[in-house]
């Protein structure tokens, strides 16, 4: 395992631990930061600890106590990390720091925008610039969103838990956004596929949990769906391979038949939400033997049942076209030309392919090289050249 | 935890401003979570105040010219924002006016 995957594996529950028994967030992150360090220092040298995470979860959680020892109100605050060592020792409703960690992060008294950025700093361990360049917004922006939800945490007296039974309900949406957009984040980057690992270990653990809950068990099977695919998304070149022309023998069917299982039971509570609509869209794909056995109709059908943003109706006109011909979704794809989607890779990328099943070549020429011009992916790029190539020949 | 809840509402809120509060102040001063608070008159019969270059200034009417308007505050002492939450939306106005819960700043050392 290499040290940036170890980094990412073990972050969270570093931060997690040290909260709880510090109760300082920043003082928290500053102590995981240096105890990462030190281990860059010495373990090439000394060699790896039998259990890294361990080493440091001590490693950090001695720097805190060193710290608070430096400083002048050290003796009330040693006072209180011991009082909050003993209250570690009492049951809690999940043995998880990482789960008490996320629904902090996410409490709804926080801007729904403050909630992921949290829990990608704090639990995910992206750094400021990375969440930065996810939401489009400028890096001092971003370290001053996060400031003030941690600032708002410890002052505002947001409790260090996961929330009591009555409460979970609540709660859960703004979890289940979080987790899914932590799953996308390592889906659509397969350097960081630990990140959607952590996702789906956390929505295992919620789907534990919370068994009643119909859209934790669709987002669940959404992500095992979705990572069945994780290793015939890209070639040995590491080119993107579009859902169209994978080897669906390569696809993981123990992971499939979970997802789906887990979607037809969440289903029959009768309380359909975004999360298993999504999943059943994503089991119509992963059930079809060939991409021409796609039941394209109902995909539409399911597409129709979300909440109409600009994305989702870019995929129902991808959906649309599929089903009733490229000309059809050529001209769905134009009329989103001029909305709020102007910029997206996957507006140009969408159009060219519908140009190129029409056998226009020459616009679809155009539309490649507008799409390349606007990846954000290596792999994304690569394909669109490749598709490019093509059509240019 | 120590909070401040203020009790805002527009116009239309005076209409309840003698309706009481429902068996609300019972079971918090029961709880033993209340540390003072009450309700106040129209902002229309409000006087603010003002001291720039050692000159009082006086203007007639609330602070903010808004739309919603402090009808009321109560000190409440509790566990955390969570239960703060819950004593609040408990309380009558948050059915038809807007509660704002504010932590209060800690005294600096040695002061209490």
């Amino acid at each position: 395992m290499t040290f940036e995957q170890l980094y990412r594996q073990e972050w969270g529950q570093v931060v997690a631990t040290l909260i709880r028994v510090t109760g300082d967030w920043e003082l928290s992150e500053e102590c995981a930061q240096e105890a990462f360090a030190a281990a860059l220092e010495r373990w090439p040298r000394d060699g790896v600890p039998d259990r890294p995470g361990a080493w440091l979860t001590t490693t950090a959680r001695n720097k805190a106590v060193d710290w608070l020892r430096r400083e002048a109100v050290g003796a009330a605050k040693l006072k209180e990390v011991a009082a909050l060592d003993h209250a570690s020792g009492q049951p809690y409703d999940v043995p998880d720091d990482r789960l008490r960690l996320m629904f902090t992060c996410c409490h709804p008294a926080l801007a729904m925008e403050a909630r992921v950025a949290l829990t990608l700093r704090t639990l995910a361990g992206l750094s400021t610039a990375q969440i930065a360049r996810a939401f489009l917004v400028p890096e001092p922006t971003m370290s001053k969103r996060l400031t003030r939800a941690k600032q708002k945490i410890q002052h505002a007296g947001i409790p260090y838990r996961v929330p009591p039974a009555h409460l979970l309900p609540e709660r859960m949406p703004a979890v289940l956004a979080v987790l899914y957009l932590l799953f996308n984040e390592g889906y659509s980057d397969v350097v960081r596929s630990s990140l959607s690992s952590e996702a789906i270990r956390l929505a295992r653990l919620l789907v534990q949990l919370m068994p009643d809950e119909p859209e934790a068990a669709g987002l669940l099977a959404l992500m095992l769906l979705h990572d069945a695919r994780r290793d015939t998304r890209l070639d040995a070149d590491g080119v993107l391979v579009t859902l169209e022309d994978q080897d669906r023998t390569r696809w993981d069917h123990s992971l499939i038949t979970e997802g789906e299982n887990l979607l037809e039971a969440a289903l029959r509570r009768g309380a359909p939400g975004p999360y298993q609509v999504q999943a059943a869209i994503a089991a119509c794909h992963a059930s079809a033997r060939t991409a021409a056995d796609t039941d394209w109709p109902q995909i539409t059908a399911l597409y129709g049942r979300l909440k109409q943003t600009p994305v989702v109706a870019l995929n129902r006109a991808v959906a649309i076209g599929m089903a009733d011909g490229p000309a059809v979704g050529l001209r769905l794809v134009d009329d989103l030309a001029a909305g709020p989607l102007a910029g997206y890779h996957l507006l140009p990328a969408t159009r060219a392919d519908f140009l190129r099943r029409l056998g226009r070549f020459q616009e679809a020429a155009t539309s490649y090289r507008e799409a390349i011009a606007l990846a954000t992916t290596d792999a994304e790029r690569r394909y669109l050249e490749r598709r490019l190539a093509e059509v240019s020949a | 935890m120590k909070y401040l809840l203020m009790m805002c509402g527009d116009e239309t809120a005076e209409e309840h401003a003698n309706e009481g509060c429902g068996g609300w102040t019972e079971e918090m001063e029961r709880r033993g979570v209340v540390r003072g608070g009450a309700g106040l008159r129209p902002p229309s019969e409000a006087t603010t105040v003002r001291v720039r270059d050692d000159e009082l200034l006086l203007t007639d009417g609330p602070f903010a010219e808004t739309k919603e308007q402090i009808g009321g505050f109560v000190m409440i002492e509790c566990a955390d924002l969570d239960e703060a939450i819950e004593i609040a939306a408990k309380h009558p106005v948050a059915g038809y006016g807007t509660i704002e819960i504010r932590p209060l700043l800690d005294p600096p050392p040695g002061v209490v």
